[in-house]
């Protein structure tokens, strides 16, 4: 399967994507650049995390103006994968190509850990190497990680099973204590309700290595890259 | 040679008084006349003030810094440079440096933190290395000083904001509340890089004609006179209103930087780079042809500058941030302007390089300043301060145990739980949450352990980093403070495994110009030399950060202390926490435990506060043994004993994020008095190992002392004796919840 991580200029997770798909997984991966516009024959595009422009006025306000995002927006609307990671996810539903908005965490400040997440459905390109139910430990840091959208949309969410991920206890459990940034229904994933866009908080790309912070990210990725078999 | 340049119209008239607003001495200021012939301009005077700062000459420590080791058969780099770098295996070198920002960030928390991290980062890419890690050392006033909290957030906000948004990963630091400090915070930022030997940078300017490139942000009227009226003077009710002369950073422009300089660097069109910190594109310039021997020439009109009708002083002595001064190979700047186009930075060609050893700045055709290179950069006065050792120790609060009269004794129990919920003991977890710890995919070990790991990709190789300081030790007795600060940060990176291979240091103090303070640091420095050469780790970096008082109260003397240590096997690096029920439990010493400068001693008051001699030779061994028992598998953890002393060591080493475990042990022979359960001034290291590796570890370890005192046990309870019987969950809830509770919950 070919890849192609884009490369905003204040994109800072883009190297560990690609690490984690060319050097640990053997993908076919590429970086793209923010001012180009050719997605360079990528069978999944990355969004990456980090701080695309700055970031100083909305996370993600500015990318979602850049000119390969024009190229994102057409390859998701002809049914290409796409997949943002964090500061991805915040482009992504800048950009409309996800549901809903991320806001500054409930405790205003940026937070670093590992959270725990549930996977809500696993008949999706992007998680169907994971059980439903699965509990996935992943690392997170951000400061605007906290999901909303109007709630009759959540419910509809819900319904579709565009909930992806959820953040849970150790357990399994939802709780608040669980919740790291307050999200509705502790939202941590969604996808779009035609199942090609992918937006998630959490890093799996920095979860790909049983020696830094474990492999559970690894069933991320690998759901996408068996629906090109 | 020019003529001598003429003073600008509507410029202040120069004259004694003048200097002295700038914070040259009568002696200095006379010298300046001697150096030039004449009275210098308005410009000039500027220039002279800022570059022979006490932040920018080291006037006072630069005598007493030459007698540190900083050559060694792992250094590479030849002296004079920015900093210097440790081979650190297969080709890479790791560059790192450890600096101050004590100052701008009591004025202004938030932006203060920040910038000292974008400059910290700056010196590091400057050198060609890519920065891959960041420490912070912080020292905060007690926290029942009204303004603690509001410094506090900020500080960590600053820090956070800046070092979590340009990609570096935030590993590794240390927090501490003293009343010492509040009037007078210390930030200091420690980062590393990582280069490829040969792609190593020069910051020696070379080659009359070559051209002069400034990338990077516009300048603007931020930070003027930061380095030589607000660093280099002691605070006073007026320092508040200094605030205009800290920096504001912008993070987002420094990743750009990083980016383009290490791109441009491949270009191998870079004939010296440096970046404009303290003295912008004063001591960029000054500093880069007074090590080439050159001369230089800069055309103020071409500097961007981010509002217009700045003056000639202005432009050279701002201190805006994310700027970089660029001496290109002739005819190559336009390749360098291209890369810094696609990173949409600005690169301007401002000057060029000259042969005639002058330093010269022209504005609109006409020249404002003309002075030798080598007298702003090498020529700067050199002082031998007078030195005097107090009749008594200087009651800093830090000590302030010393003077407890009546001693009160708590059950260990009870002082246990203090202990382990004093904010200088209890988790760091909600500061260092707020730090991006693991970008970039090296961070092996991160925050809360005794020392960060960090593997090098493509290696089997990694690093060990820590920071540390211990100014209660220090204000007991500054030498030795400073060799059980090395022995310290040292033995840190040894319980990892590693192997402390070199030193950068952060020396913080006072008022030089008082004789006691001058004795201090030069204490300090000695102990500095002694440890370094014990544990044949050089200095290849470090800063002198002068005048931190208020009001005439000096803080305690506060030698920061960062090692970074080696491994051939990354994979083989050790955590601090108990894994195997079973496992025995032991204690290896260097000295006898002692209540001296202890967290004990700061609750509870102790009626002797004497530090014990150390021993370089036994610190050396326990170091050796350390690696050594890493490195042959003998251990499963290793955890330094130190804030809390022992009780705290054991009750972390069972706090296992992967489950909690138990331990139970006896400690015969000096009892369980509050010595051996909360002593922190000998050198202690709790280890765990199988049990039939006890006798090995006796070998690896000899001639210290090396005793079994118990076992890992699989129920969560931590038993000393018949004196400590606690679980081990209500104590990590102690522990994790006392800063939140002090400092505001943050969820």
């Amino acid at each position: 399967m070919k890849w192609g991580v884009v490369r905003f200029p204040g994109s800072l997770d883009d190297g560990d994507a690609l690490y984690a798909l060319r050097d640990v997984m053997g993908q076919d991966a590429a970086m793209l650049w923010h001012k180009d516009e050719s997605l360079g024959g990528a069978q999944c595009v990355v969004l990456p995390g980090g701080f695309s422009y700055g970031d100083y006025l909305r996370c993600g306000a500015i990318a979602r103006f850049s000119p390969i995002m024009k190229s994102v927006a057409r390859f998701a609307a002809d049914g290409g994968l796409v997949i943002g990671m964090c500061n991805g996810f915040q482009i992504l539903c800048e950009a409309h190509l996800l549901p809903g908005a991320l806001m500054r965490n409930r405790s205003l400040s940026f937070i670093c850990e590992e959270v725990h997440v549930r996977v809500e459905n696993a008949h999706t390109p992007f998680t169907r190497a994971a059980r439903a139910g699965q509990i996935l430990r992943l690392p997170i840091k951000h400061g605007e990680g906290c999901y909303v959208a109007p709630t009759e949309e959540l419910a509809q969410m819900e319904e579709r099973g565009q909930v992806l991920l959820r953040y849970v206890d150790a357990s399994g459990s939802e709780s608040e204590a669980a919740n790291p940034n307050g999200s509705m229904r502790a939202i941590a994933g969604v996808v779009n309700d035609r199942f090609n866009v992918f937006g998630l908080m959490p890093h799996p790309e920095h979860a790909v290595e049983r020696l830094l912070g474990g492999e559970d990210g690894l069933k991320i990725f690998q759901s996408i890259a068996q629906g090109a078999r | 040679m020019s003529a001598a340049p003429t003073a600008l119209a509507g410029e202040p008239i120069v004259d004694a008084a003048q200097a002295r607003a700038h914070g040259l001495t009568a002696g200095e200021y006379a010298s300046i006349e001697r150096i030039l012939g004449r009275a210098p301009t308005f410009t000039e005077l500027g220039v002279f003030s800022v570059m022979w700062s006490e932040h920018c000459s080291y006037k006072s420590s630069r005598k007493h810094l030459r007698m540190l080791p900083m050559k060694g058969r792992n250094v590479v780099g030849g002296p004079g440079e920015n900093a210097g770098a440790i081979d650190v295996g297969d080709g890479w070198v790791a560059v790192f440096k450890i600096e101050s920002h004590n100052h701008p960030s009591y004025v202004e928390p938030y932006q203060g933190a920040a910038t000292g991290v974008g400059g910290i980062l700056r010196d590091i890419f400057t050198m060609g290395a890519r920065p891959i890690a960041s420490m912070d050392s912080l020292k905060f006033g007690s926290l029942d000083h009204p303004r603690t909290r509001y410094l506090v957030g900020g500080v960590v906000g600053g820090i956070g904001g800046y070092g979590n948004c340009v990609g570096v990963p935030t590993v590794a630091g240390e927090v501490m509340f003293d009343a010492g400090y509040d009037g007078n915070i210390l930030v200091n930022a420690f980062a590393l890089g990582l280069a490829r030997r040969d792609d190593l940078q020069s910051a020696r300017a070379r080659g009359a004609g070559n051209p002069v490139l400034y990338v990077g942000s516009a300048t603007g009227r931020d930070g003027i006179h930061g380095a030589s009226l607000l660093a280099s003077a002691e605070f006073d009710a007026e320092s508040e209103a200094k605030r205009p002369t800290v920096q504001v950073g912008d993070p987002f422009t420094e990743k750009l930087l990083i980016e383009a300089c290490l791109e441009a660097i491949k270009t191998g069109a870079i004939v010296a780079i440096q970046d404009m910190g303290a003295a912008g594109l004063t001591s960029s310039s000054g500093e880069m042809a007074g090590r080439g021997g050159v001369g230089i020439e800069l055309e103020l009109d071409r500097v961007p500058l981010r509002e217009a009708n700045l003056t000639p002083y202005e432009i050279l002595l701002s201190e805006s941030q994310e700027r970089m001064l660029i001496v290109a190979a002739h005819g190559r700047e336009g390749e360098l302007a291209a890369v810094f186009e696609k990173w949409d930075l600005h690169a301007v060609v401002i000057g060029r390089i000259t042969d005639d050893g002058r330093w010269r700045a022209r504005w609109k055709g006409q020249v404002v300043a003309d002075v030798p290179a080598a007298a702003i950069s090498d020529d700067a006065p050199v002082y031998d301060r007078p030195a005097k050792a107090p009749a008594a120790a200087i009651n800093h609060s830090a000590a302030k145990g010393a003077v407890v009269a009546s001693v009160n004794t708590p059950a260990p129990a009870a002082a246990l739980r203090a202990i382990i919920a004093s904010p200088n003991v209890a988790s760091r977890r909600m500061v260092f949450r707020q730090y991006d710890s693991i970008v970039q995919g090296n961070t092996m070990v991160g925050p809360g352990s005794d020392a960060a790991v960090l593997r090098i990709k493509g290696s089997r190789r990694g690093l060990a980093l820590k920071v540390d300081s211990n100014p209660r030790a220090c204000a007991l007795d500054p030498y030795s403070g400073a060799v059980a600060t090395v022995c310290e940060a040292a033995r840190n990176v040894a319980c990892a495994g590693a192997r402390p291979a070199g030193i950068t240091n952060c020396l913080n103090y006072g008022n030089p110009e008082r004789p006691e303070i001058m004795w201090q640091l030069i204490r300090g420095i000695e102990g500095l030399r002694d440890a370094a050469i014990a544990f044949d780790t050089p200095v290849i970096s470090g800063n002198v950060s002068l005048y931190n008082e208020t009001a005439g109260r000096a803080i305690p003397p506060t030698p920061t202390i960062a090692v970074v240590g080696t491994f051939d096997h990354v994979a083989l690096h050790l955590k601090q926490y108990f894994k195997s029920p079973g496992d025995a439990v032991l204690l290896v010493r260097t000295a006898a435990p002692s209540l001296a400068a202890s967290e004990y001693a700061a609750l509870f008051g102790v009626a002797d506060q004497k530090l014990a001699p150390i021993d370089l030779t036994r610190e050396r061994k326990l170091i050796d043994g350390l690696v050594e028992c890493a490195e042959r598998r003998l251990i499963r953890s290793a955890h330094d004993v130190s804030e809390g002393g022992l009780a705290v060591a054991l009750a972390e080493s069972c706090f296992n994020p992967g489950g909690m475990l138990g331990v139970e042990v006896e400690i015969g022979g000096s009892g369980h008095g509050a010595e051996v359960l909360f002593g922190e001034g000998s050198s202690t290291v709790v280890i765990s190992a199988p049990v039939e590796n006890i006798e090995v570890l006796h070998q690896v370890f000899a001639p210290l002392e090396t005793v079994a005192i118990g076992r890992v046990t699989m129920t969560p309870r931590l038993k000393i004796g018949a004196a400590i019987d606690e679980d081990v969950a209500a104590l990590r809830d102690l522990y994790e919840g006392a800063l939140p509770g002090r400092l505001g919950r943050h969820d």
